[in-house]
C-alpha cells in the first residue's frame, strides 16, 4: 500500500517534535541544576545565556526569574523553541495524519497540549520547573509507548522511527555542547563540581546507571563523552542513534522497494567512521564543541536528503 | 393515570411542550410516543447525575478532538459541538416512511439532474422554467453531455426535515452539494453508549456504524468501468476546513487517504496522488471541496485547494467525483418549491415527505398569496444562503414590510415565501432541568448503484430557550438520534416499570 508523501512527511515530523519536547524537558532540568550557584541560589539569567535567547527573551521579560523563565521554555507559544512549541507542532502534525495514526495516539496528544495550555505561568514558582518537566517527559514516553504498542507497522513506522532517531541523534549532541560552553566559565577540568555537572548530564540523559555499567567506578569526561556518543547499548547514545537510521532506511528499501534514502546512507557511514576513526581525548583536546557542531550539521544534511527523496514527491511536478 | 414524570423531583418535572409537538410526550391528542419509555429511565437518573455525566461526556469530546476550530486573529480555538444527552427517539414506523420519503426524494434529485444535464425534457415538457435552473449560479454548463456512472450526481444528500405541530415530517431544505455533518451521528451513538449504557440497554436500536463502509461502497459501485482494484480517496480543503473534524473520521472509517489538492496530480487526464515511492493512480474521489475550487483551470481561477486538470480527467470518465459536478443545480430554494412537481414528473408518484407550504412568487398565485399575507410568512430570495435577505413577517416592522412588498413586485421570481415553521421540540438538559427545545433532522442517504439511507440521522437542537436556530455556528447542537428496530407493543409499556 502506497504512503502520501506529505504524510511521510508529518509521521517523521510528530515523532521528531515530541522526541524534541521530551529533550528540552531533559536539557531545561540540567540547565536549572547548572544554574545553582555555590551557595544553591539560582542564577536564571544563565539559563538565558546559555540557550543564546538573551535578545528574544528580554523582549519578552523584564528580569529572568522562576516564572519568567520557565514560561519562556516551557509554556510559550510564540517562543519556537519551548516546549509548548514542539507539542503544538506534533499535535498539529498528528491531527493531519489521524487516518493514519491510532485514536490512542492522536488523543493523548491532544490530551497533553490541552494540559500544557492549561498550565498557568503562575504556577511555575520556585522548584515547580523540575516537577514540570517531570510531567513532560511522562507524557512524552506516554507517547512513544503507546505508539510502539498501536501503531501500524507500515511503512509510516519506519519513518516514525526515522524522525524520533533523527531527533534524539541531535539532541544528544546538544547535551553535550551545553556542558562544552559551559567549561569556559566553569570549574577546572576533573574537579568535584566539573565531575559533578557531567554526573548531571549523564542523569539528564537517564544514562547513569548504565554508564555504572559500563563504568563501575569512577567518571571522567572522556568515560562519559565516549558513552554517550559510542555507546552501542545505550538507546540515546549518538551510535544508537545511527544504527536505527541505518536499520530504518534500509528496512524502507528492502520491505517497500523504495528507491530513496541512498545519500542518507552514505551520510550515516560517513557519521560511523567520523565517530569510530578519533580517540576522545584527542576530540576533547581539539575541542568537543567543534566535533559536535560538524555531526550536528551533517544530521541536518540527512533531514535534507530524506526530506528530498520520500516527501519531496509533494513538491516535485 | 399518572405519568412518572409529573413526580416533583423527576427531571422532567415542570416541562412543557407549549404548542409544539414534542418527539417524546406527543401533541397531547393521545398515542404512544416511541421515546416514552425514555423517561421512566431519565427519571431514575435524577437531574445531578445527569448533568454530571453530560460535563464527563463533552470533556470526552473534547479530549478525542471531536471539535470545530474557529480561528481568530491570533488564535484557534477548539469548540465542541454541544452534546444534549438526552436521545431523540424514533419509531419504526415513523422511521419507515421517512427512510422511503429520503430514498424517494434522492431518486428525483438523480433523474432531475442527469435530465438537465442531457436532455432537458422536463423543460421542454413546462414542469420547471428552463431559466430557473440555467440562471442559478450553481448550474455548471460544462457538466452538460457528461456521463456519470449509474446516473448517481448526488452520492451523499443530506435532507432537512422538520416536524410541523401535528408531528408530519416535513423536507425544509436538500443539501445536494457537500452536506455535513453525518460524523456527529455515529460519534453521539458512541457517546450514548459510553456515558448511559443503561440508556440502551435491551433496546433494540438500529446501528449507525457502517456508514463509512457504505460509502467506500458507494465510491466503488461508481469508480471507472474496467478498474479491478479502484483507488478511492478523499479530498479534503485542509486542516482550516470548519468540517476538518468530519474528513479525518470518513477516512478513518472509510479507510482511505485524506489527501489534499497539493497531494493530486493530473497526467494525460488521469489522477494520482503523490506517495513515498512516486505517483499512484486514483479513481474515486469523495470530495468535500465545493465545485467552484476544486479545479482553477476548470472554475475559479485563484483557487488554491483544488488540482489543474481534475475536471477534464473526469469529464472523460477516467476519475469519479462524488458528489458530481453541478448538484447546486438541484437543491437551491427555488427549485426545492419545484420538488413535488420533479418527484410527480419522474416518479408519477406524490412525494412521500411533503414539503413545508411553500407559495412560488415567480407565479401569479404564489406572489398574490404572499402580498396579501406578508406578516404572517417568511420570504426568502432564492439566490441566496446562509439565511441571507430573509424576513421574518411577524417579526418584521411596517417599514421592512413595505420594502419587501416593492421588491417581490419588482422582481417576483426572486422570491418564495412560507408560513412560519413550528418546529417540534425534544425535552433537553437545560440549566433549570429537562426543557423543550426545538429539533430538526437531517437524514443522509448514500447513493452508488442504489440508495441507502443512515438510520437516524443529525438531530440538531437550539439550545436557547424559544430559539429556532439549530445551527452550530449560532450556538446549536446535537443528539443522539434513535431508530427504534421494533416499536412498544402498546402504550402501556411506558407505565410497566412503576411501583
Amino acid at each position: 500500500m502506497n504512503l502520501l508523501a506529505r504524510y511521510a512527511e508529518c509521521v517523521f515530523w510528530m515523532a521528531r517534535y515530541v522526541e524534541r519536547a521530551e529533550n528540552l524537558a531533559r536539557i531545561l532540568e540540567v540547565q536549572e541544576t547548572f544554574a545553582r550557584d555555590s551557595t544553591g541560589s539560582q542564577n536564571w539569567a544563565s539559563i538565558v545565556q546559555l540557550n543564546a535567547d538573551v535578545k528574544p527573551f528580554y523582549e519578552r521579560h523584564a528580569t529572568p526569574d522562576a516564572e519568567s523563565v520557565s514560561h519562556f521554555y516551557v509554556l510559550d507559544a510564540e517562543n519556537p523553541n519551548s516546549i509548548m512549541s514542539s507539542i503544538r507542532a506534533a499535535r498539529e502534525n498528528a491531527r493531519t495524519l489521524r487516518p493514519l495514526i491510532s485514536t490512542e495516539m492522536w488523543t493523548q496528544l491532544n490530551v497533553f497540549y490541552n494540559r500544557l495550555r492549561e498550565m498557568a505561568p503562575a504556577q511555575m514558582t520556585q522548584g515547580e520547573l523540575a516537577r514540570v518537566c517531570a510531567v513532560i517527559k511522562e507524557n512524552c514516553q506516554t507517547h512513544n509507548g503507546i505508539t510502539e504498542g498501536t501503531f501500524f507497522r507500515d511503512q509510516s513506522w519506519y519513518f516514525y522511527t526515522l524522525g524520533r532517531h533523527l531527533e534524539r541523534a541531535d539532541q544528544i549532541t546538544r547535551l553535550l555542547d551545553m556542558k562544552v560552553m559551559l567549561l569556559g566559565a566553569a570549574p577546572n577540568p576533573g574537579s568535584a563540581v566539573d565531575i559533578a555537572q557531567w554526573n548531571t548530564v549523564l542523569r539528564s540523559a537517564a544514562g547513569y546507571h548504565a554508564f555504572r555499567r559500563v563504568h563501575p567506578r569512577g567518571m571522567t569526561a572522556a568515560a562519559v563523552v565516549s558513552f554517550l556518543l559510542r555507546n552501542e547499548q545505550f538507546p540515546r547514545s549518538l551510535a544508537s542513534c545511527i544504527a536505527e537510521l541505518d536499520h530504518q532506511l534500509h528496512e524502507l528499501r528492502r520491505r517497500f522497494y523504495l528507491r530513496g534514502g541512498g545519500q542518507a546512507l552514505e551520510k550515516l557511514d560517513e557519521l560511523r567512521a567520523l565517530l569510530a576513526e578519533r580517540r576522545v581525548e584527542d576530540i576533547l583536546a581539539s575541542g568537543l564543541h567543534g566535533f559536535l557542531d560538524n555531526m550536528q550539521i551533517m544530521l541536518g544534511q540527512i533531514t535534507t536528503d530524506i526530506a528530498q527523496d520520500f516527501f519531496g514527491a509533494a513538491s516535485e511536478e | 393515570m399518572t405519568a412518572t414524570h409529573q413526580r416533583p423531583d423527576h427531571p422532567m418535572a415542570g416541562y412543557e411542550r407549549g404548542d409544539y409537538y414534542c418527539e417524546v410526550t406527543g401533541n397531547g391528542s393521545g398515542g404512544a410516543v416511541a421515546g416514552q419509555f425514555l423517561l421512566d429511565r431519565i427519571g431514575a437518573f435524577g437531574l445531578d447525575e445527569l448533568r454530571r455525566r453530560s460535563a464527563l461526556a463533552e470533556r470526552e469530546l473534547y479530549n478525542l478532538g471531536i471539535t470545530f476550530t474557529v480561528y481568530s486573529d491570533r488564535t484557534a480555538i477548539d469548540r465542541i459541538l454541544p452534546f444534549d444527552v438526552i436521545p431523540r427517539v424514533i419509531s419504526a414506523r415513523e422511521w419507515s416512511v421517512v427512510e422511503e420519503g429520503v430514498v424517494q426524494r434522492v431518486t428525483a434529485l438523480n433523474l432531475f439532474l442527469a435530465d438537465v444535464y442531457h436532455e432537458g425534457k422536463i423543460f421542454k415538457d413546462g414542469v420547471i422554467p428552463k431559466d430557473l435552473i440555467t440562471g442559478n449560479a450553481n448550474y455548471r454548463p460544462e457538466m452538460v453531455g457528461v456521463k456519470v456512472p449509474h446516473g448517481a450526481y448526488v452520492h451523499v444528500c443530506g435532507i432537512d426535515l422538520v416536524r410541523d405541530e401535528v408531528g408530519v415530517y416535513r423536507v425544509l431544505e436538500d443539501n445536494a452539494r457537500t452536506p455535513s455533518g453525518v460524523s456527529y451521528v455515529i460519534e453521539n451513538r458512541h457517546m450514548t453508549m459510553r456515558a448511559f449504557p443503561e440508556l440502551l440497554a435491551g433496546i433494540g436500536v438500529k446501528p449507525v456504524e457502517d456508514y463509512g463502509v457504505r460509502l467506500l461502497e458507494a465510491m466503488i459501485d461508481v469508480s471507472p468501468a474496467g478498474v479491478s482494484d479502484p483507488k478511492v480517496v478523499l479530498l479534503s480543503p485542509g486542516a482550516y476546513n470548519s468540517a476538518y473534524f468530519e474528513h479525518i473520521f470518513l477516512a478513518r472509517e472509510m479507510g482511505v487517504p485524506l489527501v489534499e489538492g497539493r497531494d493530486l496530480v493530473v497526467r494525460d487526464d488521469h489522477v494520482f496522488m503523490r506517495t513515498t515511492a512516486g505517483l499512484a493512480p486514483v479513481h474515486a474521489i469523495y470530495r468535500r471541496i465545493d465545485d467552484s475550487f476544486i479545479d482553477p483551470l476548470a472554475f475559479r481561477e485563484d483557487s488554491q485547494l483544488g488540482v489543474p486538470g481534475l475536471f477534464k480527467a473526469y469529464a472523460k470518465g477516467n476519475v469519479v467525483l462524488a458528489n458530481a459536478i453541478g448538484t447546486g443545480a438541484a437543491d437551491d430554494k427555488a427549485v426545492y418549491a419545484y420538488l413535488p412537481r420533479i418527484i410527480k414528473y419522474y416518479l408519477g408518484q406524490e412525494a412521500i415527505l411533503p414539503n413545508v407550504e411553500t407559495h412560488i412568487c415567480r407565479e401569479a398565485e404564489g406572489l398574490a398569496y404572499t402580498l396579501a399575507n406578508l406578516e404572517h410568512l417568511v420570504v426568502k430570495p432564492v439566490g441566496e444562503s446562509g439565511g441571507y435577505g430573509i424576513v421574518i413577517g411577524p417579526r418584521a416592522t411596517k417599514q421592512e414590510l413595505d420594502d419587501l412588498r416593492v421588491k417581490l413586485i419588482a422582481d417576483p421570481s426572486n422570491f418564495i415565501s412560507q408560513p412560519v415553521v413550528k418546529l417540534s421540540v425534544c425535552p433537553t438538559l437545560a440549566e433549570d432541568g429537562m426543557r423543550a427545545r426545538h429539533v430538526d433532522l437531517r437524514p443522509f442517504a448514500i447513493t452508488g448503484k442504489k440508495t441507502w439511507v443512515l438510520p437516524g440521522g443529525l438531530t440538531r437542537v437550539a439550545m436557547r430557550a424559544g430559539s429556532l436556530v439549530v445551527n452550530s455556528s449560532q450556538g446549536g447542537g446535537s443528539k443522539d438520534t434513535w431508530v427504534l428496530e421494533d416499536d412498544p407493543r402498546s402504550s402501556q409499556s411506558q407505565t410497566q416499570g412503576e411501583p
